[in-house]
């Protein structure tokens, strides 16, 4: 037998669907119409700047909705192999473009470098070792936290060291206390003033402010290059890499600590 | 009551019910089985014995069979007197006391490591008055054997404890009685009583310490020879050397399953 509360609550369940049936009908109809929209497959350090990208875009291109998808480089490239419906994509390497490539999803000429990640030396804001110059590295009373050599950067770091020198790569790297397993390891490390110095990707010091940021010689430094490709033929997904391209974009991308592409 | 023990016997004696039993518990086994069998497996297939003996690997092995013998050590002397007065005490805040001690097995490692960085590293709560003197822990092997020394010397506490409430309270009557000490009681009479107990608790503690990842890798970091404990190597050798990742990981489990043997040996003699 049904009680009453029941059946108001019964009503008032196939109310909802009824209503959510209605109201959900009607932006599908709106965008068939009118709106177009890109699928953008972006690694995880484009979060920030690429949805202030979008934001621009999108005022510029009121029929154009851009959706955004992040994750780390190689599970986007994963997804994509694997049928995601992704209109563009960009990796934080060459490595899982060139996958791309390989299995014929991204067209041999069709990805571009759109920025560079330029490595910088962080330390905690008191910098209680006065660390001033690139040079201090190689300073014997120096505690440097570093990521590992199996990662990226930590291959990066390692380059950079050696393009300033044997002798002053191998007194540098005397100063290691640690080799931490991932870049954000790092930061955490010299957040936390664990350690005197650290060194990072330029884009991952944006999100602590706190941080003292060294530059490292242009000469010697070793620039991650984030390529960008679009995979369908998708209007709006040509046009938002285009506009990625385009002195505004690149702006946008300085902004955030990336190294614009010349 | 009656009818509960005819089901039960009924359920043990009729093979054809056995499965119900049987089956479940296979899928369990296979599932803690099938990936050390995978492990040895792929071991026998790549040169074991030289990636056991590669510099990082023997490096790794030294440094985490001394951090957790002094981390064994450090349960002992300092957890045997708090077990004790766990097991035969009543004091006030007994409970708080009980909860603290049993909080490190069940946290996530990584909220011990990065607790301790918090209270023991160079700005820490404590850390920043032990840099006055000259004591910087982070990135030591100290710090190594800290980490193991939180997570698992709970362990022991906790079989000590077992082992101490275990013993007939006659006997401590009976020691009173002849006119015993407290410290008297403890070493002629409860400690050697509660040996099993402890042995035990110290080995199951030593396996845990061998173990140990999470606290170590966020509050020791990760430098061989220093703080590069066994499952820091498997961890980063991933990339670098599989072989040496998968060498140390057998030896690991091998020793692992030594360990528990022994501790089981010692519960039943």
């Amino acid at each position: 037998m049904i009680t009453l509360p029941r059946l108001r609550k019964r009503l008032l369940l196939l109310f909802v669907f009824l209503s959510y049936g209605t109201l959900a009908c009607q932006p599908v109809t709106a965008s068939q119409t009118n709106t177009q929209s890109a699928t953008i497959f972006a690694a995880a350090s484009l979060t920030e700047s690429f949805r202030e990208l979008e934001m621009l875009f999108e005022e510029t291109h009121p029929n154009v909705d851009i959706v955004l998808n992040f994750a780390s480089s190689n599970t986007l490239r994963a997804q994509i192999e694997n049928g995601a419906p992704a209109d563009v994509f960009a990796s934080a390497n060459m490595k899982e473009m060139d996958a791309l490539i390989e299995s014929g999803i991204v067209a041999v000429d069709a990805a571009r470098p759109f920025l560079h990640n330029r490595l910088v030396i962080i330390t905690p804001a008191e910098n209680i070792a006065n660390l001033t110059t690139f040079e201090d590295l190689s300073r014997a009373d120096l505690k440097l936290v570093l990521a590992a050599e199996e990662v990226p950067i930590g291959r990066y770091t390692r380059q950079m060291l050696a393009n300033a020198g044997t002798e002053f790569s191998e007194r540098v790297l005397a100063n290691v206390v640690s080799n931490e397993s991932n870049v954000k390891q790092v930061v955490a490390k010299i957040q936390l003033g664990e350690a005197d110095a650290g060194i990072v990707y330029a884009s991952d010091t944006v999100a602590v402010p706190e941080l003292v940021v060294i530059e490292i010689p242009a000469e010697y430094n070793v620039l991650a290059t984030y390529p960008i490709a679009p995979l369908t033929d998708s209007p709006p997904a040509h046009a938002f890499v285009s506009f990625i391209l385009s002195p505004e974009g690149q702006a946008v991308l300085e902004k955030w600590r990336f190294t614009p592409v010349q | 009551m009656s009818t509960l023990r005819i089901y039960f016997k009924h359920l043990t004696s009729d093979t054809h019910t056995n499965w119900i039993f049987v089956l479940p518990g296979l899928l369990l086994l296979a599932l803690f089985g099938i990936p050390l069998l995978a492990l040895i497996l792929q071991a026998t297939q790549t040169s074991f014995i030289e990636h056991a003996l590669a510099r990082e690997a023997v490096a790794a092995l030294k440094l985490s069979l001394v951090t957790s013998l002094l981390s064994v050590g450090i349960a002992l002397i300092l957890g045997t007197p708090l077990a004790y007065a766990l097991a035969r005490w009543q004091f006030a805040g007994k409970k708080v006391v009980e909860m603290l001690v049993d909080l490190p097995v069940v946290l996530p490692p990584a909220v011990a490591g990065l607790a301790l960085l918090i209270a023991f590293g160079r700005q820490g709560l404590v850390g920043q008055f032990f840099v006055h003197i000259g004591i910087q822990l982070p990135f030591t092997s100290a710090a190594v054997v800290i980490a193991q020394t939180f997570v698992a010397a709970p362990l022991y506490i906790r079989a000590a404890r077992i082992g101490f409430a275990d013993i007939d309270s006659q006997l401590e009557e009976a020691a009173y009685v002849e006119g015993a000490n407290q410290w008297q009681l403890f070493s002629a009479v409860m400690f050697p009583m509660a040996g099993r107990a402890l042995t035990s608790g110290a080995i199951l503690t030593w396996t845990r310490a061998l173990g140990e990842f999470g606290a170590t890798i966020l509050f020791a970091g990760n430098l061989e020879g220093v703080t590069q404990t066994m499952p820091l190597a498997i961890y980063l050798g991933f990339e670098r050397n599989l072989g040496v990742a998968i060498a140390l990981s057998v030896v690991l489990v091998g020793f692992s399953a030594a360990l528990l043997t022994l501790a089981r040996v010692i519960e039943k003699e």
